[in-house]
């Protein structure tokens, strides 16, 4: 089923900073990127199941805290030489209350 | 209160609002700031603009400081609002729109207009400057609608715009009043290859012509020339250069030559009125380059912050075109004159063209074409003006990479005769044949290949080897090793950034980027730690740590491990504890479940498997400092039993630890920094495979520095011997200081060591006076460091990041 969730205040997500979530078994990364926009992706790297959330954030990919992957954050994808992919969720910021929404299946 | 003086700055470009952060800095709540700016934008980084229009960035990478900005620093800003006059009398500003405004200081960054030529026609609707964000638009507004594009001038700018335009799409004529491009800046071999090369891109020339007149009825429809001949062409761009903007400076009587004339501190005819950037005239010289308006900004803040400073005293300007496929450099006095000799080397075939002139024994000028990496290495020379004699042609063919050490050749060969699935790169399981592949598939850089596969990409052990096969491999395609950046994000060296954040004034990593022209508007995991390092340690009192920048052990102040648990290691100097701290560290292992305690090869407790949303709680209830096991700083000080118990213990090696420990905790380092001290010769404590180490003589101390018991095992060098424990903590001051400031990011003293040899090192810490300076400055930094354990125990917004979100609510539809 397809839900609509409300996880936070943009404010509390720092810039260029990650804020998790449990969503069922599964942990969400939402990170706010430099341009004020919101990502959210699975908080595993597909390497070696890195918290991505714990990674620095440059321009709009994330480098995994343990051996430096570059994941695209709009894409979910790995960028070259390695390989994989990691689920993206859809988000949407209220523009006029700044609260923060993923949608999750 | 309410004494603040007003300061108003007209204009709200990067020189002016560049000299109005630094007044911010360095005198907060000296000024009541009041910016007019007739675009209506924030400051952004015009010399980008040629990179928008090509395609590789859009507006938003380009603005440097956002409205936040202004209103973060409580400036009164007016923009879309041109000043139209001064009252000099009343001394106040009033704009178009009616806004008066009064000051104490004025500030006028007017900047300056395209040169549009008195020709008929030039005021037809399709004839355009390229000088602001409206220009780019009308430009690629244009594009949409019309085919035909005529460029007047071949300089700098008019090719940037060329090249811009034809990235839209058009078909580009440049039009040049001289036989050569970019005469300003090139000598003519260099311009040849250069319009060879961008008629290759699709560029048209037509050269020694000039324009009398635009044809056309309300639109421009092409070009009439002074011969008799024209061209069709439906959009105009004049990029003939650029005039100082001076026309309210004059109105208002102020001494206005070429530009806006100054003195050495940046002040005009007017007492309390100020000029800077493009419309300043500085000893004659009106400048049109970023590097010398930043520098111009410098000296005008100090001035009216009362800091003392030397004055401005002009600048030696280089210029790189901004141009896709296309490397150009060239730099201070490039053109043959009476008085000067000149080296060259033109190469067809790869298409390059290097010559250097010489005054006497000084570099005085460069121009580079085709491969411009050795064009800063060759500024900086051109900038110091040391003498060069005797490596006149070194400079000219570059030097041999590698060296021709004894090693040199034995490693080659040695290299060429491993198997190729011997793995090189240790951490990433690469193996020879997978490297020579990629050197042979066209890598050119121990980057690219590290890119392409992983190579040296995490401990960097391997470098050197990937470097060994790259030339030993590599050398049939792309001749000499290309120099590399910091990372692959620039093609600057260490020494370039640091200087140019120095001479420039630059103050954060997103100015750095910007200024520096970074490839990526955000950087990497590599260059923004680097960058953060090298503003904090040159800032010391000004800069405000990025955590942003930071690596994730930086950030949460504990060691990430494999399970994204952390480990946390508290401060325990010269490793001696008591009865009542082992009860605590007990009782907190148990309360939170830690799974494993373990002693640490520094002589420190770890509590390793912590969670992260634990790790606040156990620190406070540890109430102990951060041991700063995780960071790039000073880890711990190692120490052997020493006189206090040891039958042959000759001094007291744990107090020295102690507080040596004590005087420089919380030190932020380029790396790791590891320190010992041991009682007697015997070493006890390891000290000669420490970043410095110190051990006991007989009525004195051995300092030992550069040593590593980690990825290459180096014993370290003795630096000194001395007397006393005041000199030991005054020698250790200096040198770590001297680190600070001369290492990269990343590197440990035992590579610095190496890289810089022993001897300049103690050449320069023998000098008593530099080492009290060292010392002075160390103490600097050292003071405004906090116990960071604390700092996020007391402050909310950086608890919060241990935590994950709470309340998670479902929206229904």
């Amino acid at each position: 089923m397809i839900t609509k969730i409300k996880v936070a205040q943009l404010q509390e997500i720092d810039g260029q900073g990650a804020r998790t979530l449990a969503v069922g078994d599964k942990e969400i990364a939402v990170f706010r990127l430099s341009d004020g926009s919101v990502r959210a992706i699975e908080n595993r790297c597909p390497h070696k199941g890195g918290r991505l959330s714990e990674g620095m954030v440059c321009g709009s990919s994330v480098h995994c805290p343990l051996h430096d992957w570059k994941i695209n954050l709009h894409t979910g994808r790995v960028q070259e030489p390695d390989h994989g992919m990691v689920t993206v969720y859809e988000t949407e910021v209220d523009a006029e209350t700044g609260s923060v929404y993923i949608t999750v299946d | 209160m309410g004494e603040k003086k007003r300061l108003v700055l007209v204009g709200n470009g990067m020189a002016g609002v560049r000299t109005i952060e630094h007044v911010l800095k360095l005198a907060p709540d000296t000024y009541d700031v009041t910016v007019f700016g007739a675009e209506p934008y924030p400051n952004y980084n015009r010399i980008m603009l040629s990179s928008v229009l090509a395609g590789g960035s859009n507006m938003k990478d380009i603005v440097i400081n956002d409205w936040d900005w202004y209103k973060e620093n409580g400036i009164r800003l007016y923009t879309g609002d041109a000043v139209t006059r001064i009252d000099t009398g009343n001394k106040k500003v009033i704009s178009k729109a009616g806004v008066e405004a009064g000051y104490d200081e004025l500030i006028l960054a007017t900047g300056s207009n395209p040169f549009i030529l008195p020709i008929p026609g030039a005021d037809k609707e399709g004839v355009i400057g390229f000088r602001d964000i409206q220009d780019c638009n009308r430009m690629m507004e244009a594009s949409k609608k019309y085919k035909k594009a005529a460029v007047i001038g071949g300089g700098l700018l008019g090719l940037e715009a060329a090249r811009g335009l034809l990235h839209l799409g058009m078909d580009v004529t440049v039009i040049h009043i001289h036989s050569y491009l970019m005469e300003r800046q090139l000598d003519e071999p260099a311009a040849k290859m250069l319009q060879l090369e961008l008629e290759a891109q699709g560029m048209k020339f037509i050269m020694q012509k000039q324009t009398a007149g635009v044809r056309g009825d309300r639109r421009a429809e092409g070009l009439d020339f002074a011969d008799g001949s024209s061209l069709l062409a439906d959009l105009v761009v004049m990029a003939v250069g650029i005039k100082p903007n001076v026309a309210l400076a004059k109105a208002s009587g102020l001494k206005v030559e070429r530009g806006i004339v100054v003195d050495d501190y940046l002040e005009t005819s007017m007492p309390g009125i100020y000029a800077v950037g493009e419309c300043a005239e500085h000893r004659g010289i009106a400048y049109g380059l970023v590097a010398p308006l930043y520098e111009q900004g410098q000296v005008l803040a100090k001035r009216l912050a009362g800091v003392e400073t030397r004055g401005y005293e002009g600048s030696v300007t280089s210029t790189k075109l901004k141009v896709s496929g296309v490397d150009v450099f060239s730099a201070g006095f490039f053109q043959d004159v009476p008085g000067t000799r000149s080296l060259r080397i033109q190469d067809d075939l790869d298409g390059t063209y290097k010559k250097i002139v010489l005054q006497d024994d000084r570099l005085v000028g460069a121009v580079l074409f085709g491969d411009t990496t050795d064009g800063a290495s060759l500024f900086s020379k051109i900038k110091n003006g040391e003498s060069v004699a005797g490596k006149e042609k070194e400079l000219l063919l570059g030097f041999p990479a590698g060296g021709a050490g004894a090693g040199g050749e034995s490693q080659a060969a040695r290299l060429s005769a491993m198997a190729d699935d011997e793995i090189i790169c240790g951490c990433n399981g690469v193996s020879k044949g997978t490297i020579v592949e990629a050197v042979k598939g066209g890598c050119s850089t121990v980057g690219e290949i590290k890119t392409c596969t992983k190579a040296s990409g995490s401990c960097g052990g391997c470098k050197p080897l990937v470097e060994g096969l790259l030339q030993l491999y590599g050398d049939g395609i792309s001749g000499e090793p290309v120099k590399e950046g910091i990372c692959g994000c620039t093609s600057l060296g260490r020494e370039e950034i640091v200087e140019s954040i120095r001479t420039m004034g630059l103050k954060s990593v997103k100015e750095v980027m910007n200024v520096l022209e970074w490839h990526q508007p955000e950087g990497c995991s590599k260059c923004r730690p680097a960058l953060n390092y090298y503003l904090g340690m040159l800032w010391p009192t000004e800069y405000v740590d990025e955590k942003e920048s930071r690596f994730v052990n930086e950030r949460y102040h504990a060691n990430i491990q494999k399970d994204g648990t952390f480990s946390v290691v508290p401060r325990i100097y010269g490793g001696v504890t008591s009865p009542a701290d082992l009860k605590k560290i007990a009782e907190v292992a148990e309360k939170y479940d830690v799974p494993m305690v373990k002693f640490t090869g520094g002589q420190r407790i770890d509590l390793l498997g912590v969670k992260k949303e634990d790790l606040p709680k156990v620190w406070a209830e540890l109430d102990m400092p951060s041991g700063h096991a995780y960071g790039k700083a000073l880890r711990t000080v190692k120490t052997c039993v020493g006189s206090t118990f040891c039958r042959f213990g000759t001094q007291d090696s744990i107090g020295m630890g102690i507080r040596l420990e004590k005087a420089f905790e919380r030190l932020n380092t380029p790396g790791k920094v590891k320190l010992a001290v041991s009682g007697c010769p015997r070493n006890c404590a390891e000290a000669t495979i420490k970043d410095l180490g110190v051990v006991a003589i007989d009525g004195g101390w051995e300092i030992y520095v550069g040593g590593n018991g980690g990825v290459k095992v180096r014993a370290s060098d003795l630096l000194c011997t001395v007397k006393t424990e005041d000199e030991v903590m005054e020698w250790t001051a200096a040198y770590l200081q001297y680190y600070r400031e001369q290492a990269s990011w990343n590197e440990r003293t035992a590579q610095w060591v190496e890289r810089v040899g022993l001897g300049t090192i103690k050449a320069v810490l023998e000098n008593r006076e530099e080492r009290e300076k060292l010392a002075g400055r160390i103490e600097e930094t050292l003071s405004r460091t906090t116990d960071p354990w604390k700092e996020i125990i007391e402050t909310e917004s950086l608890r919060k990041n241990f935590e994950p979100l709470a309340s998670v609510q479902p929206v229904i539809g």
